[in-house]
């Protein structure tokens, strides 16, 4: 028997309801208004009287009305068919919902139950199998689709019995399992897990030991972000971290992104709609939108499921992860998820913490952040989910308590700083106020001097000291005057400029600068580096502003121009002739 | 409003605060209108068989006796093409007298248009402002406000800009508008012979502050009709969209909720997104253009209105007086428009971008340059260059006074260009520079 209920109060999106039975903590309830069944959550509990959230607009909702409690927390439901969809907060398939307008109680179903899929068999029977251990296969897209026993198992099963080869449909049993007492489970293509849980079937969680490989020099070459990772962009707005991530989506080698559009404009995502599914995918050669999934909860649809779609979105990461693949989570915007939580606390009255937020907010955060991460399954391999959100901090004020929860939990910080954004300084990432923790990690380390070079992070460093002492030097010419202080300074302010316009700052609407791999990012590192450690004699100040500026247009034409063509290599050689005149100038 | 013969009467409140009374009362709906005393209130909390009603003009002369009827239904708008060249208040009733329009009745404030459905806006809304035109396009479907000073012509802005674009419809949002502002438009809109495409709905200063709650969903349900339903290109002014939020202030207060920052109720940021979402591109060619205006004080982007704004927003015009011209500029450096990039260089000529970039970084050279000269540093020729340059970009193109089209604003920042510095200096693309570069005449 469902336990079920009648409306007694209403606040906005909060509902209290008269209870007949037991309830739990996030169970999920169904309120019924006319004809029109709403999806709600169990957020507190008082007596008889349970608080839920709806997840739409309670308008001509009335005392007496009915609910209905349906035993389980918020699910998200798992199996093929997940790539390429766009699904609201609580994985509703937007495509299929037919009217203009998102009407009241819409719900679409999250996978295709008629589509049959081309199963092949990796169990066999007689296998010893606990959650998140293979079972078969079907490839969705050009991803193998692992069937798992499904996550919520516990123990040791023996197959019993496995499908042969052949397709089928979701629903269909793929295999039967015996548990160790002996009764039989039946086991399809999907399971259901509840959102707000981790799924930590797998063996173990090292750390990261390798580089998410990006494309955006200011991240791979000077904050490079761990496979496995996580980071975080907080900026004022304008300051460029929806272009940012949608780059990082665009260009990063991972087998799945999940995009969450979590609380932003509608538009941005509708970008995404319309231009994933034409770009090419330059590692398989596939379309962008087969291997991405959106999530999406705009500003404008309603708060409590926004809270639920950074869940759901996690939630597929982790399902993904436990087949062995590289899964990117960005989330967009976090912040809008924590004004989310201030809401239901403000109407909940619990005692506010700072700004109102609730006390927890940062536990919360923590929690979320440490669901992604590199894992070895059961079967040795790895997968790994990486999370990237974006912070947008009220005022541009860092010292809130969103952006400062996040910095406790997130290891790579990518600060876009507003005087750069300004200045049309793009990506805004500040280059000293960000960092990447995993340059300190020894694994780290001794992956980049495989992967690029030998003592790579030293000249990172390098690189990151030349831009500390441009600074410096800008600080003093700037108190002092240009004639103020020794034309050493220029020089060197002028060096960290080179750095800036030719390695920070890139291009992200250039169809060539907008994505730099590593080799070439290598390559025009080395080039800059090498610039930086020559030593220069001016004449006067403006000499040297105008040396390096020639300097900065070739430079900057060499990013745009395709890596070893003949322009690129003609720009390469103009360098040389710039610096050889430079010298022979020195020398009269 | 006309009372219907099965509506039960009440008499008996129970509290009265400055903007809600609460009273006993059963089969009462979510946010469904009533009258109180002989005013439109709405229900905002229910409690039991305690019903609290937000009382739109105030709670002035309500005694606890007064009548109290509740209508069923949510605040509604009938819409028609009757609609157009027509004044109405908050609730939707004509300003000037007259009989209400016929059409059908729809709810304010309804659901969401599936993200899925949406087109990407792709439309080139021309001002002839080369602040917004050249630097900051906006593009049909998109939300943009200015950030404005309550000293600065903004209002006169948003009637030129909205004459000039190409729109169907023209819908008007007034919230606190003085009576002399409602004046201003309503004659520009008249002299420019377009009160056929108008619609208005207007709050005055000397109406009630918390009926403004209601003149964004009148204006965007109107829009939603002439947009989805006759595929019209539909353009919705707001005006100002800081008291709208004073308003939002005033109501969550008299219920007793924790503000967040700047005494702003903590649902601020959802509040205003659910009307700045409304502005959309819809497939069948209808689309919602909302422009607005976000008053600040001191210029003070921080503050929480303006803040989140700028979060839901595509973008901003930020209005600046310029000491150097004498005239209100669009801030070339503190503007935005978000949605630029789907059209210049596509739908305008494709040196629009770079030149764009390039103007603005040697503005910001300038900008540098005059901090240099404020603190008493000698200038180089390059400093001494690029302030005259600053001069003439801000004269010539920034200027909210200018009218020409975006070709013709590329070629004045070329002209410019050539006229101050080098090839190098501005570093553009060499084959745009080939292209575009003047020759030397």
């Amino acid at each position: 028997m469902k336990t079920t209920g009648k409306v007694v109060g209403i606040i906005s999106n909060i509902v209290t309801v008269q209870i007949d039975g037991p309830v739990g903590q996030n169970e999920i309830c169904y309120v019924q208004l006319g004809d029109t069944r709403m999806m709600a959550e169990v957020i507190k509990v008082t007596g008889d009287k349970a608080f839920v959230q709806v997840y739409d607009s309670t308008r001509g909702l009335h005392v007496g009305d009915n609910v209905e409690f349906e035993g389980h927390m918020l699910e998200a439901t798992l199996g093929p068919g997940i790539l390429s969809r766009n699904y609201d907060g609580l994985q509703n398939d937007l495509a299929e919902m037919e009217s203009l307008f998102i009407e009241r109680g819409s719900k679409t179903d999250p996978l295709d139950y008629n589509s049959t899929w081309d199963f092949t068999p990796l169990a066999k029977v007689g296998d010893r199998v606990q959650a998140a251990d293979w079972l078969g296969e079907v490839t969705e897209k050009w991803i193998k689709h692992k069937i798992m026993v499904p996550f919520v198992f516990q123990g040791e099963y023996t197959v019993k019995s496995i499908a042969e080869a052949g397709n089928y449909k979701i629903t269909d049993t793929m295999a039967v399992l015996t548990d160790s007492e002996g009764n039989d489970h039946n086991v399809t293509m999907i399971q259901r897990w509840p959102v707000k849980q981790a799924i930590t079937q797998y063996r173990s969680k090292p750390r990261p030991f390798r580089i998410l490989e990006t494309g955006v020099r200011v991240i791979d070459t000077f904050n490079p972000m761990a496979e496995g990772g996580t980071g975080f962009i907080p900026g004022p707005f304008g300051a460029g971290k929806t272009v940012l991530q949608h780059a990082i989506a665009k260009q990063a080698e991972a087998d799945i992104i999940i995009m969450i559009a979590c609380g932003e404009r509608a538009n941005e995502v509708v970008e995404i709609f319309t231009e994933f599914p034409e770009l090419d995918d330059p590692r398989t050669g596939h379309k962008l939108m087969e291997r991405t999934t959106i999530i999406c909860n705009t500003s404008n649809m309603p708060v409590a499921a926004r809270e639920a779609s950074v869940y759901t979105g996690m939630t597929i990461g982790e399902y993904y992860r436990a087949m062995g693949l590289k899964v990117l989570i960005l989330a967009d915007s976090t912040s809008r998820w924590a004004q989310a939580l201030r809401e239901m606390s403000n109407r909940l009255e619990e005692l506010p913490g700072q700004d109102a937020f609730p006390m927890d907010l940062s536990a919360i955060i923590a929690n979320f952040y440490a669901r992604s991460g590199q894992v070895y399954l059961n079967n040795g391999q790895t997968g790994s989910v990486t999370f990237i959100g974006t912070v947008s901090p009220a005022g541009g004020n860092l010292k809130e308590p969103v952006t400062e929860s996040t910095k406790k939990v997130a290891r790579c910080f990518y600060a876009l700083a507003q005087g750069r954004a300004d200045s049309k300084r793009y990506p805004a990432v500040d280059p000293l106020d960000s960092y990447s923790k995993y340059l300190e990690y020894p694994e780290i380390v001794q992956y980049l001097d495989q992967r690029i070079e030998k003592g790579w992070v030293d000249r990172v460093r390098l690189g990151k000291t030349l831009v500390q002492r441009g600074k410096e030097a800008s600080e003093q010419i700037n108190i002092l005057g240009d004639d103020g202080v020794p034309v050493e300074y220029h020089d060197r302010f002028w060096k960290s400029e080179l750095i800036d316009f030719v390695i920070l700052q890139q291009d992200a609407f250039d169809k060539v600068d907008a994505n730099c791999p590593i080799d070439r990012q290598k390559y025009m590192y080395d080039l800059v580096l090498d610039v930086c450690r020559q030593e220069f004699t001016h004449e006067d100040f403006e000499a040297c502003v105008a040396f390096y500026k020639r300097l900065i247009n070739i430079f900057k034409q060499m990013n745009y121009a395709e890596f070893g063509s003949d322009k690129f290599k003609q720009y390469r050689q103009e360098i040389d002739t710039a610096i050889q005149e430079q010298k022979s100038h020195e020398t009269l | 409003m006309e009372t219907k013969a099965f509506q039960k009467i009440y008499t008996k409140i129970e509290n009265i605060t400055k903007a809600t009374v609460s009273l006993r009362a059963s089969g009462v709906g979510n946010d469904e209108l009533a009258t109180v005393g002989g005013k439109l209130a709405q229900v905002v909390k229910l409690n039991g068989d305690l019903v609290t009603l937000q009382v739109f003009a105030g709670t002035d002369g309500i005694a606890t006796d007064s009548e109290v009827i509740f209508h069923g239904e949510p605040p509604k708008l009938r819409v028609s093409d009757a609609l157009a060249g027509r004044f109405f208040n908050a609730y939707g009733e004509p300003l000037e007298g007259g009989e209400l329009t016929e059409g059908e009745e729809r709810e304010i404030g309804g659901p969401t248009v599936n993200p899925f459905k949406r087109l990407q806006p792709s439309e080139l809304i021309a001002t002839g402002i080369a602040g917004i035109d050249l630097n900051n396009t906006i593009v049909s479907g998109q939300k943009i406000p200015f950030f404005a000073d309550p000293d600065q012509p903004y209002n006169q802005v948003m009637a030129m800009v909205a004459l000039r674009a190409k729109a169907d419809k023209i819908i008007l949002g007034g919230m606190g508008l003085t009576n002399d502002d409602f004046l201003f438009f309503k004659n520009v809109f008249e002299n420019a012979g377009a009160l056929d495409r108008i619609v208005s709905f207007v709050n005055t200063t000397e109406n009630p502050p918390v009926e403004r709650l209601l003149v964004p969903d009148m204006a965007l349900t109107a829009a939603e009709y002439f947009a989805v339903d006759k595929g019209e290109k539909v353009l919705v002014l707001l005006t100002d969209m800081t008291l709208y939020a004073d308003a939002l202030a005033i109501v969550s207060n008299r219920m007793d909720q924790i503000p967040s920052k700047d005494s702003m109720p903590g649902s601020l940021y959802s509040d205003l997104a659910k009307i700045y979402e409304k502005a959309v591109q819809l497939p069948n060619g209808g689309s919602i253009t909302i422009i607005a205006v976000t008053t600040l004080s001191g210029g003070d982007i921080t503050h929480a209105v303006p803040d989140n704004t700028g979060y839901i927003t595509e973008g901003q015009l930020f209005l600046r007086n310029d000491s150097d011209t004498g005239k209100t500029i669009i801030d070339p450096f503190r503007s935005l428009s978000r949605l630029k990039q789907l059209v210049i260089g596509k739908k305008t000529r494709e040196d629009h971008p770079q030149v764009m970039n390039a103007a603005v970084r040697l503005y910001a050279d300038a900008a540098n340059a005059k901090t240099k000269l404020e603190n008493g540093f000698d200038l180089s020729d390059y400093d001494e260059r690029t302030l005259s340059f600053a001069k003439e970009y801000s004269e010539h193109l920034l200027a909210i006074d200018i009218n020409i089209d975006i070709t013709e604003m590329l070629d004045r920042a070329w002209e410019l260009f050539a006229k101050y510095f080098t090839k190098t200096e501005v570093a553009i693309k060499e084959e745009l520079m080939e292209k575009y570069w003047p020759k030397e005449a």
